[in-house]
This record gives C-alpha cells, sequence and structure tokens, in this order.
C-alpha cells in the first residue's frame, strides 16, 4: 500500500504549483475575474504548452493517460489559487463526454483542440426542472432529414459565454427522465437559434443560460450512436466530481490555513485569539475535515483508476461529493466565524474561498443529492 | 402556567394584523417578498406612517412620544411585523442611542436629539468597533482630546453599518489612556457633516456596501454632545447592550421564511419527478428546523414572561442571540439547497431599487446565495457567538 505519488505526479504538482505562486495571486485572479472574458487566454495557452489540458484523456486519445490521480494532483493546486479558468467545463466534462461517446473523426478534432489549447467547450447539461439528474432531459432532438432540430432550455452552462462548442443533451425518444433516447450534440455557439444568456457566478466564474430555438445540426454533429448517450454522461459527470472534489480539497486546506495564520497574529484582550481553546479546538475539527475530504477523494479517483465496476465507481464517487459537501460546510462557515467581520468582505480571499466551495458544494449534486445516489447505487 | 394572550392582547394582535394589511405599502411588500433591498426613502416612508399611527417606537416611554405598552403587546407588535415582512426600524437611533439619550442625556439633548429620531428626520448609525477593537471592544483607540468647548476627535471607526445614508454617528471614544480600558471611554455624538469626517464603504461577500470605514481627522466636536459624564461611556454602552435585545432571536422572521421553504419546497422538483417537499431526507431537516423554532419562541417566551414582572434582562438573552443566528443560517443554507444551481447567477442589480430587467431563474433562487454569505455576519456582529457563550460560561455557569 503506498499513498504517495508517482514521480511524474510530483512532478506534475510542482509545476502547477510553481505557476499559481508566479501567476495567479489574490490580486490577478481578480483582474482576471473583472476582464471581458473573466479568463486569462494568456493562461489557457500556458496549460496547453504545459501539457495540462492533456491529462485528462489517455494515450490513445492524445492525452498523458487519464488517470483520475494525475487529474486529482492538478485540480487541488487549482483549488488552493482559486484558479477561475474552465479547466473543468472544457478539458474535464468537456472532453470526457467526447471522449467517452465521439468516434472517429469528430473525436480527433474535437480533442484536439481541447488539447492544443484552441478550443473551449461549454457542457450544457443541466436543465430547468432536472436538478443534478443527468437523466432528465426535456430539451428535444428532432430529426428532420439529414438535420436534427434542438429545441429546449439549459441552465448552469459553465464556460456558456466563452465556449466554442456547447456540447448539448437532448432526447431524441422517450419520456423526460428516461434512461435511453439521451444524445449529445456538438453546437458551434454561433448558430443561429442559440441564445445565450451569459452572467458571472456567485464564484467569480463565467456561466449562462442557453435557449436553443429550432437549432438545426448536422447528424453528423451526434456524438456516437443516437440515444445512448447517458452511460457517457455519467461517467464524464463522475469524472468531473472528482475533479471539483479534489479542487474543494485544495480550497479548504488554504482555508483552514489561513485561519490558523490568522489567529495567530490577530490579538483580542491582550492575547492572540488562537491561544483560545475554544478556538483551539474548532480548527482541530476543521483539520479533521479537510483529512477526511481529502481521504474520501483519494478513494474515489482510485476507484475511477481501477477495474471497479461502474456501480462500484458511481459510489465512490458519491460518497466522495457527499463527505466533501460535509467538510465544505463546517471548514468554510468556521473560517469565516474565526477570522470574523474581516472575513465577510470582498478585500480578503478568505471570503472568495469561501464562495467557490459553496459553488463547488452544488457544483454536479449538493452532498444531500449524492448521499441519496449512494443509498440507492 | 400557561401561554396564553389575554383577550385585550389578542384584540391588539388583531388591531396590528389590521394596520399593516392595509398601512404597509404594497410596494414595499413586494420588494421585501422579492428579496429586493429597501433603500433609505423606502425605510424612511415606513417610519413615517408608523409615526403617523403612533407606533414609531414600541419600546420608548410614553413621555417621549413612545407607546407604553406592555413588554407582552411589544412582542405581539415585532411578531406580527415580522410574519408580515414589515421591516422593523433601523436600531441605530431607535433602539441604540435614543435609549442612552433619555437615560443619560441633558434635558437639552433629549429635546434636540429624541423627536428627529422618532420622526425619522434623522438617520443614525454607529460607532463603535474598530479595526483592531471587534470583539474586544473596550480596547478601542479613537481618541477625543478636550480643547477648550470641543472635543477634537482622531482615528477610525469600522462595521458602521450603512453610514453612507448617516446625518449623525454615536461613538465611542477614548477619553483618557492612563486608566483601566473600560474606566477612559466616553459617549459622543458627532454630525457626519463636520470638517475631517471620510467615509469608505466596504463591499462584502454579496457585493453591497452593506458597512463602511469611517475615520477622523482632527475633527471639531462642541462639547455639549458628550453624553453624560466623561470616561462613563463603557457603562452606558453596556447597559445599552443588555436592553436592546429584544427580539433579537427573530421567530418571526424565521417563521416567515419556514413557510417560503416549504412552498419553495414545494414548487422544486427533486429531478425525479417528485418535490424537494417529499424528499425525505429534505422533509426530515425541515421538521428539525421547525422544532428548534418551537423550542427558540418558548424561550424567549419565558424571557418575557421574567421581563413582564420586572426581571432585568440576563444573560438569558445571549441564547436568544446563538440559538436565533444559528437557525437563521440553517435555513440559508436550506435556500441554497433548494435553490441549487439557480442561486449561481451573480447578478446584484436586480435586487437593487429600481431593477427592472429580466431576472435570470426563478425569483425565489436567486437571492439565496447571496443571502448566505451575508448572514453569516449573524452569528459575528453584535457580540459574536464565542462571546455570547463567555458570557453564558461567566454569567450563568460562574465558571
Amino acid at each position: 500500500m503506498d499513498f504517495s505519488y508517482t514521480e511524474v505526479q510530483q512532478m506534475l504538482q510542482d509545476s502547477v504549483q510553481k505557476f499559481v505562486q508566479k501567476s495567479y495571486d489574490f490580486d490577478t485572479r481578480n483582474k482576471i475575474i473583472g476582464s471581458e472574458t473573466g479568463y486569462s487566454a494568456d493562461n489557457w495557452q500556458l496549460f496547453a504548452e504545459l501539457g495540462w489540458l492533456a491529462v485528462p484523456f489517455s494515450e490513445e486519445d492524445g492525452g498523458l493517460g487519464g488517470s483520475a490521480v494525475d487529474l486529482m494532483v492538478i485540480m487541488e493546486e487549482f483549488g488552493k489559487a482559486n484558479l477561475v479558468e474552465p479547466y473543468t467545463a472544457t478539458a474535464v466534462l468537456g472532453g470526457s463526454l467526447v471522449a467517452n461517446l465521439a468516434t472517429g473523426e469528430q473525436k480527433e478534432t474535437l480533442l484536439g483542440g481541447i488539447i492544443g489549447g484552441e478550443l473551449q467547450i461549454a457542457p450544457a447539461l443541466a436543465e430547468p426542472n432536472g436538478r443534478y439528474n443527468p437523466a432528465s432531459v426535456a430539451t428535444t432532438a428532432t430529426a428532420d432529414g439529414d438535420q436534427i432540430i434542438l429545441n429546449g432550455t439549459k441552465i448552469a452552462v459553465e464556460n456558456g459565454p466563452n465556449a466554442n462548442t456547447l456540447l448539448v443533451s437532448a432526447r431524441e425518444s422517450g419520456e423526460i427522465r428516461d434512461v435511453e433516447g439521451i444524445s449529445v450534440f456538438a453546437v458551434e455557439a454561433g448558430s443561429p437559434g442559440v441564445k445565450i444568456r451569459k452572467y458571472r457566478t456567485v464564484d467569480g466564474k463565467q456561466a449562462a443560460e442557453v435557449t436553443l430555438d429550432h437549432v438545426s445540426v448536422a447528424a453528423s454533429n451526434r456524438l456516437g450512436d443516437a440515444g445512448a448517450a447517458l452511460p457517457g454522461i455519467e461517467s464524464a459527470l463522475n469524472r468531473s466530481i472528482v475533479a471539483v472534489s479534489a479542487e474543494a480539497v485544495g480550497a479548504l486546506e488554504v482555508l483552514l490555513q489561513k485561519t490558523v495564520e490568522y489567529s495567530k497574529t490577530r490579538k483580542q484582550f491582550g492575547t492572540a485569539i488562537g491561544t483560545f481553546q475554544a478556538l483551539q479546538h474548532r480548527m482541530a475539527d476543521m483539520f479533521i475535515q479537510c483529512q477526511l475530504a481529502r481521504s474520501i477523494v483519494i478513494m474515489a479517483a482510485m476507484s475511477l483508476d481501477s477495474d471497479d465496476s461502474s456501480v462500484e465507481k458511481a459510489k465512490a464517487v458519491a460518497a466522495a461529493k457527499s463527505r466533501v459537501g460535509k467538510a465544505i460546510k463546517s471548514v468554510g462557515q468556521e473560517a469565516i466565524q474565526i477570522h470574523g467581520g474581516i472575513a465577510m468582505t470582498e478585500e480578503l480571499d478568505v471570503g472568495h474561498l469561501f464562495k467557490r466551495v459553496t459553488a463547488l458544494d452544488l457544483a454536479y449534486g449538493d452532498g444531500d443529492y449524492h448521499t441519496q445516489r449512494f443509498a440507492a447505487l | 402556567m400557561n401561554a396564553d394572550f389575554t383577550a385585550e392582547e389578542l384584540a391588539f394582535q388583531e388591531e396590528v394584523r389590521e394596520f399593516l394589511q392595509n398601512e404597509f405599502p404594497a410596494d414595499l411588500k413586494a420588494k421585501v417578498d422579492a428579496s429586493v433591498r429597501l433603500d433609505k426613502d423606502d425605510m424612511v416612508r415606513w417610519q413615517k406612517i408608523l409615526f403617523k399611527k403612533g407606533w414609531a417606537a414600541p419600546t420608548w416611554p410614553v413621555e417621549y412620544g413612545g407607546t407604553g405598552w406592555s413588554h407582552t403587546k411589544t412582542h405581539i407588535f415585532a411578531t406580527e411585523m415580522g410574519l408580515y415582512g414589515a421591516p422593523e426600524p433601523i436600531p441605530f437611533g431607535m433602539k441604540m442611542v435614543a435609549p442612552v439619550i433619555m437615560a443619560y442625556g441633558s434635558e437639552e439633548q433629549k429635546q434636540r436629539f429624541l423627536p428627529d429620531i422618532l420622526e425619522s428626520n434623522v438617520w443614525w448609525c454607529q460607532g463603535y468597533s474598530e479595526p483592531n477593537a471587534g470583539s474586544d471592544l473596550a480596547s478601542l483607540k479613537t481618541a477625543a482630546v478636550r480643547e477648550g468647548d470641543e472635543y477634537v476627535v482622531n482615528g477610525s471607526k469600522t462595521w458602521n453599518t450603512l453610514g453612507q445614508y448617516a446625518d449623525w454617528i454615536f461613538c465611542l471614544v477614548r477619553t483618557d489612556n492612563t486608566v483601566k480600558k473600560q474606566e477612559g471611554i466616553s459617549f459622543l455624538l458627532i454630525d457626519m457633516k463636520t470638517p475631517g469626517i471620510t467615509i469608505k464603504p466596504i463591499v462584502l461577500l454579496d457585493g453591497f456596501p452593506e458597512v463602511n470605514e469611517v475615520f477622523f481627522d482632527n475633527v471639531r466636536v462642541p462639547a455639549e454632545n458628550l453624553i453624560g459624564e466623561e470616561n462613563k461611556g463603557w457603562t452606558y454602552a453596556k447597559v445599552l447592550l443588555t436592553h436592546e435585545r429584544t427580539n433579537i432571536a427573530g421567530v418571526p422572521r424565521g417563521k416567515r421564511r419556514l413557510k417560503a421553504l416549504k412552498r419553495i419546497a414545494g414548487e422544486t422538483e427533486d429531478g425525479f419527478g417528485a418535490s424537494m417537499l417529499e424528499n425525505a431526507s429534505f422533509k426530515q431537516r425541515l421538521a428539525e428546523i421547525e422544532i428548534e423554532l418551537q423550542a427558540l419562541e418558548y424561550s424567549e417566551l419565558r424571557t418575557l414572561a421574567a421581563l413582564s414582572v420586572g426581571k432585568a434582562p440576563g444573560p438569558e438573552s445571549s441564547i436568544l442571540k446563538i440559538v436565533g443566528t444559528e437557525l437563521a443560517q440553517k435555513m440559508d443554507e436550506m435556500f441554497v439547497e433548494l435553490a441549487g444551481y439557480n442561486c449561481l447567477p451573480f447578478v446584484p442589480e436586480q435586487f437593487e431599487p429600481g431593477f427592472d430587467g429580466d431576472a435570470i431563474g426563478p425569483g425565489d433562487s436567486a437571492s439565496a446565495a447571496l443571502t448566505y454569505f451575508n448572514n453569516r455576519k449573524l452569528s459575528i456582529f453584535g457580540g459574536s457567538n464565542e462571546i455570547q457563550r463567555n458570557i453564558i460560561t461567566k454569567a450563568v455557569l460562574g465558571l
């Protein structure tokens, strides 16, 4: 048994850490958020050059192996920096949808674009009444000769404002929550009938509400076989959940570390507040939460990299998201509370990390959703 | 033992309900229901309606224009206001500085300041906390040095809520450095238009500059603005702090929000064809909230009963503060949970007065995350919940 990183993983971690330390401090991040696109195209090119955009993919797909543990290494460091570049949307969820579903030339083109840093993807899966169930798809895909006509509304489309290509789940047959009948289509963002209502999220990311009004795409834009996309979607979501959970683990660790530091310097009643046992025990609890969250994310990542059955993998991922959700609430809230008023302001990065982990708690299903998913599997 | 209202109290309750239905402006009701922030004009307008009715200051004695209500009637009034969603008066004038002026101010000060507070002609803000004096408030450093008929004030105050609207500020200032920290503090009233005062907004996690930093640079304040005696300010402020804790538990607001949670849960699909209200786990947690709210309500009623027979409010108010704020924060979490992805769009202008655009997603959900972020303040301000627990350990448990 060995939980240490391989030499390659160690190098990957060093490389992300180096980038973050050099080019991603709090002020830089604020500037990026305030910019027109809300992410840095220069950073994105650098991610491509450093090979980070290839990490989620297998070697046969032109990637660096596609190990979930490798992905965890990157995401944890991104989480520490509260990085806003759309890595999960494009490379993890978007990329995995392509890798799982697409075939032949289509796959080659899309993955080539993602890995090369030329292509931004916005996975458009969630719908107004579907909550976190990827099978709840009311958006319709209707054949019209060689074309497919898409109609529907997608919410919380991450990276929607900057994407070249949307990956839209739509129903070709069956009832709203049927497992069969769902396909994923690659839709150019500028296609007639695509309305992208962009917004900034509460945690400083870019997202959009997307409406599809008689959007016509070629049948060849369908990824894979008609109506058979759900298993591929679920597998892509599992990988994304491990990614955002690892991101949360990184962010929580920083929240803990900053809280401990602050408690050593903040003086009230003539002494550092970190000397109060009431606060010490709560910081010890924060530490415990961080450790448990880290452990279960490692467990889930290892499961995805193993020969486990798809049910076992889904269960491990659900367990991770559920447990991380619990840690997010307790560590996030305690970090604010122990800092006091200062953490309520925009001026301190603690509040921004708190907002980020809150959004991560909701991403691809909150803790309660995944606890129930775990129980049902 | 009984928890019943008398016939007279029940009649009063009915009167308050009718008054709210008839007199609380519909446009303000719509804003409150849509979580749109009330601006200064809105709040002043509502206060003036209450003033016309004679209900502007439920807790003031009759001689100053108050209602002279019993504790129970005051409670009924606050409850009905909270259930209906009518905002309480901004506390700084009505609940914080006025009682101090009444108790320790000169006759002249009473005549000069109280009527304008009652009529909401003057907006007050609070100058207590400083960057290095938060939970340890008595370590404050803003200095007031007497020069002839004036005090010269230098220093800064922070967490100054809605000071951007304020005409006056009441401050705790240091007037003696040579004694124990609590003994060198004075209570000073300062006109915000005085030269040397600058105000810097602090943007909070929900994107709104709800609080400010206020800087004093050689601000000359007439000595007649001192309340009571020099160096007695801490005593005045402390007396005030134990007396202003009525309705701190927020039970009526909690009940109103619980109702909203149930309604939204009924309208929110769980993704599997049922509503969130039918979701076993959510339902159970909703029940836990409701039970906690009942325990809190009866704790408040017990405190109220003690007040009614003339007992001074004690450390029990710390229980109400802790449980009330933590329960409110639990509900914030549940609003976020219900909203899911719908609380992610950051469109702060849709909660500003005058917004007439098209909101993203269902209205009930849009403010959930921002409220969750902002309400983390509840367990920090007004004496943090750690300080409240210290009060219980010392004053009740004798540790």
